[in-house]
């Protein structure tokens, strides 16, 4: 389902430019609003869609498999944490809205900067212990899955 | 060309790629490499990059150890009947002790987990899969990853790796172009680690014309991470493994969350249960101990991935497709037909249009199923990648060569896709590689093994010419010919594409042939594969951005010839349902309970092939599984 864009609702801010893991969408340098450059390689991840802050990109299903006529809008809403998706079939009857949350916190505050933990003891180090474990892992005080602490021992053989 | 030549210097960890292992590898090296330089390279934008750009609905590898539901071994013994025995069980349990933390971590950023409201656990799927809302689950990720490196390179795509010149086999940096500005990158590194992801689009893709990037792995996943590995000559395993998926047809929407939560079942055209009809003679190919429908039932251990979608290729061949998953039921459940909804909204959005727009409504119809076409990776239901070494503790030693998830080449390491033997690791399991393989390379660099580490300006000379030879190519030929894209003198990287998705397709096991090849047909492939490379030489590219995509093509090549290598070392069908040798078609526990191990010669191209033990470390457990599940 490649992307396309609407004339009258881009002004070239560039945000689906950025955004793009396709690097398809490009500036028109005549026009100098955006359009997909390359609409066999675009995946329809619709992170261009999610990004644009005019609606100004749409999707249409393939040209090789799918018919004109429907419409998957999306709307997501850093702010508020949600996303909301309106379904549209080409043959009217079926109209689906549908929300999900994206976050269940604000961005930016709860993953914390690594450097100012206080960094790992030698002993950490020589285990096989990762970041905050083995806190992490069970969430007890049983320590990291080892062989022995799992009662397991290598099996004999050799496969050549 | 006049492009910036842009150095960065003295970095301690260079990430070559921030999908879901680079992201881990970023935020982990922080940890235990406070004062270290750390730097991310990554062809897109970190925020939305790699195969979990739209999202994910599921984590699919979580042992929930903290529930007392699984443990590491259990996964292991999943793993490996899965892939047909043959897996690297010292890495998988070594990512799946870790995995939780990963989870419980995603958890406390903000990812919002689903939880079954009776018992207080994360909301299963199946027995390794939970439910996320997990449409921000990139970003979120991204977030820690930024937090975590010192400077973030987006929109550079990496095309080589340097290496030292003072001591042989070890990794120096990394050098690649700005795709935007042009800039030619140096990254001069004592450490990478590569998790640049698996690839797409190597094979014939089912859908062509505008429809070509509706592939069912990301249109950008180039197999940068096997090519950046195999062109600086580290040893792969498992190539032979590529991944055919069994899909809703033309969205490839993922089916996952449809069989495992949504209880839907898929029928032959004529509304008959298929797959039964198919195992005694699936049997007779791959024997007893990987087919035992019986024990199967009992135990509930699965039937492997690659067998359950040869009984749908036989059934289609049989003139009874096409293939339905079975919606109606389920879907007259209104929370199960919002779940089955969202499962594409959050990860495949092309499958909600391309039903919107052909008004398939599961409710009311049941959709077709289809194989995929073939891809190359290292962490779904597949294991290609590196050889790397295991951790200390777990590891026999011919896995162990001192540090975590290192490739063979020192200082160089993988992660996700980048990593082979390590199917099922899936987004949370290749995040815990990054973490793993970030943690080993501090060490290695603590350790003193990075010391003295030499690049002469003549490797970056030539190493830039390499580089920008398709736009100087371009240019000086593109005069010849009054207009269009047919020139004697070059084929634009598009044009190669379609040269290397045909030719793999037809001799190497593409859906064209229905995954069908033997000796005498990769030997030719090989040959035109050769030819291809030559060719590649000669690619025009007329762009910045039309010399990504060649850097792409360079890379799908390298991957796919390595593909070529193992499936014509490896004499025997190991997984059919993924491909079959018809000179050979079945499995040969005697001469090939074994890895393949290869690795391209980087100044001649030769590949040596070599057979690897295959250890099995954790025992069968029937009894225990039985109790389990
Ligand atoms: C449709 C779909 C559904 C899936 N469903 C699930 C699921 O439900 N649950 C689950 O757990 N997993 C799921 N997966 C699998 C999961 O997404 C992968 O296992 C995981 O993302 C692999 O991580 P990686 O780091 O190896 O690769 P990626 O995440 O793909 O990252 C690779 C990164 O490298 C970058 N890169 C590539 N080439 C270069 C280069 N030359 N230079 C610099 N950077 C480069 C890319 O831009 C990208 O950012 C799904 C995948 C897909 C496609
Ligand atoms: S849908 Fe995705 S791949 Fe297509 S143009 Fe938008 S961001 Fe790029
Ligand atoms: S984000 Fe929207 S408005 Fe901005 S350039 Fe892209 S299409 Fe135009």
């Amino acid at each position: 389902m490649p992307t396309f864009v609407y004339m009258t609702r881009c002004d070239g801010c560039g945000h689906c430019v950025d955004i793009c893991p396709s690097d398809i969408m490009h500036i028109d340098k005549v026009t100098r609003r955006a359009y997909n450059i390359e609409p066999n390689m675009c995946w329809e991840c619709y992170s261009c869609v999610k990004a644009c802050p005019h609606q100004a990109i749409d999707v249409r299903g393939y040209a090789d498999f799918a018919p004109l006529g429907h419409s998957v809008r999306v709307r997501r809403d850093e702010e508020k944490g949600v996303i909301a998706w309106r379904i549209k079939f080409r043959n009217g009857k079926t109209d689906m809205d549908l929300l999900a949350p994206i976050t269940t916190k604000p961005w930016g505050k709860h993953i914390p900067q690594l450097k100012d933990v206080s960094g790992p003891t030698q002993e950490m180090r020589d285990s096989q212990l990762l970041f905050n474990e083995p806190k992490y892992i069970r969430l007890d005080d049983g320590g990291i899955h080892t062989l022995e602490s799992n009662g397991l021992k290598m099996k004999e053989g050799v496969y050549y | 060309m006049a492009y910036k030549t842009v150095v960065e210097d003295d970095i301690d960890i260079l990430v070559c790629g921030a999908g879901l292992g680079g992201t881990g590898a970023a935020w982990e090296a922080r940890y235990w490499g406070q004062d270290k330089k750390i730097v991310i390279a990554e062809k897109a934008n970190i925020d939305r990059s790699g195969a979990v750009a739209q999202g994910l609905y599921a984590i699919n590898c979580y042992m929930g150890t903290r529930f007392g539901e699984n443990n590491p071994e259990d996964h292991v013994r999943y793993a490996r009947i899965d892939l047909m025995g043959m897996v690297r069980e010292d890495l998988l349990f070594d990512m799946a002790r870790h995995v939780d933390s990963a989870v419980h971590q995603f958890e406390e950023w903000g990812l919002p987990l689903m939880r079954n409201p009776k018992t207080g656990a994360y909301q299963r799927e199946g027995r390794w899969q939970i439910m996320i809302h997990g449409e921000s689950y990139k970003p979120i990720v991204a977030e820690a990853a930024k937090k975590s490196a010192d400077k973030v390179f987006n929109r550079v795509c990496v095309t080589h790796l340097l290496m030292d010149e003072a001591k042989p086999n070890r990794v120096a940096g990394a050098v690649g172009f700005n795709v935007r500005t042009g800039d030619y990158h140096v990254f001069k590194s004592k450490s990478v680690v590569v998790a640049a992801g698996g690839a797409s689009n190597i094979y014939k893709p089912r859908s062509v014309g505008e429809g070509a990037g509706r592939v069912w792995y990301a249109p950008w996943s180039s197999g940068s991470a096997y090519g950046l590995l195999i062109g600086a000559g580290a040893k792969m395993t498992q190539m032979e493994n590529r991944i055919v998926l069994a899909r809703f047809k033309d969205g490839y929407g993922p089916v996952g969350a449809y069989f495992l939560h949504l209880k839907t079942y898929t029928q032959n055209c004529l509304g008959e249960e298929y797959e039964s009809k198919w195992w005694p003679g699936l049997q007779e190919i791959v024997g007893k101990e990987y087919l035992d429908p019986e024990v199967s039932h009992a135990t509930h251990r699965p039937i492997p991935t690659c067998l359950r979608n040869h009984a749908l290729m036989s059934e289609v061949n049989a003139g009874r497709g096409p293939i339905h998953m079975v919606t109606m039921e389920a879907f007259q459940d209104p929370h199960l037909e919002e779940i089955g909804w969202h499962n594409f909204l959050g990860m495949t959005v092309g499958q909600a249009v391309l039903w919107a727009a052909t008004d398939v409504d599961p409710k009311n119809e049941n959709p077709e199923l289809t194989t995929s076409e073939p891809y190359v990776m290292g962490s779904h239901a597949t294991g290609c990648g590196a050889w790397c070494s295991g951790p200390e503790d777990i590891s026999p030693p011919e896995y162990f060569w001192g540090y975590n998830r290192m490739t063979t080449v020192e200082g160089l390491f993988g992660a996700g896709d980048a990593v082979g033997g390590t199917p099922h690791a899936f987004s949370s399991g290749s995040f815990t590689e990054g973490r793993l393989a970030a943690k080993a390379a501090c060490q290695y660099i603590d350790d003193g093994k990075a010391e003295g580490i030499r690049v002469s300006q003549q490797q970056l000379d030539d190493r830039k010419k390499e580089i920008y030879k398709p736009l100087d190519h371009y240019k000086v030929y593109r005069n010849e010919i009054t207009a269009g894209s047919v020139n004697p003198n070059y084929i634009n990287p598009r044009q190669g594409l379609d040269r290397l998705q045909k030719l793999m397709d037809e001799y190497a096991g593409g859906a064209g042939v229905s995954y069908m090849t033997n000796d005498k047909l990769l030997h030719i492939g090989l040959k035109k594969l050769k030819l291809l490379e030559e060719d590649l030489e000669k690619l025009g590219a007329e762009d910045i951005h039309e010399l990504m995509r060649a850097w792409e093509l360079k890379h799908r090549h390298l991957t796919s010839e390595a593909v070529v290598q193992h499936t014509l070392f490896r004499k025997e069908t190991r997984w059919p349902g993924y491909y079959y040798r018809g000179d050979a078609l079945k499995l040969d526990d005697e001469n090939w309970h074994v890895l393949t191990v290869s690795r391209r010669d980087p100044k001649t191209g030769e590949y040596t092939m070599e057979k690897a033990p295959c250890y099995h470390i954790v025992e069968e457990n029937e009894q225990a599984e039985a109790a389990e599940a």
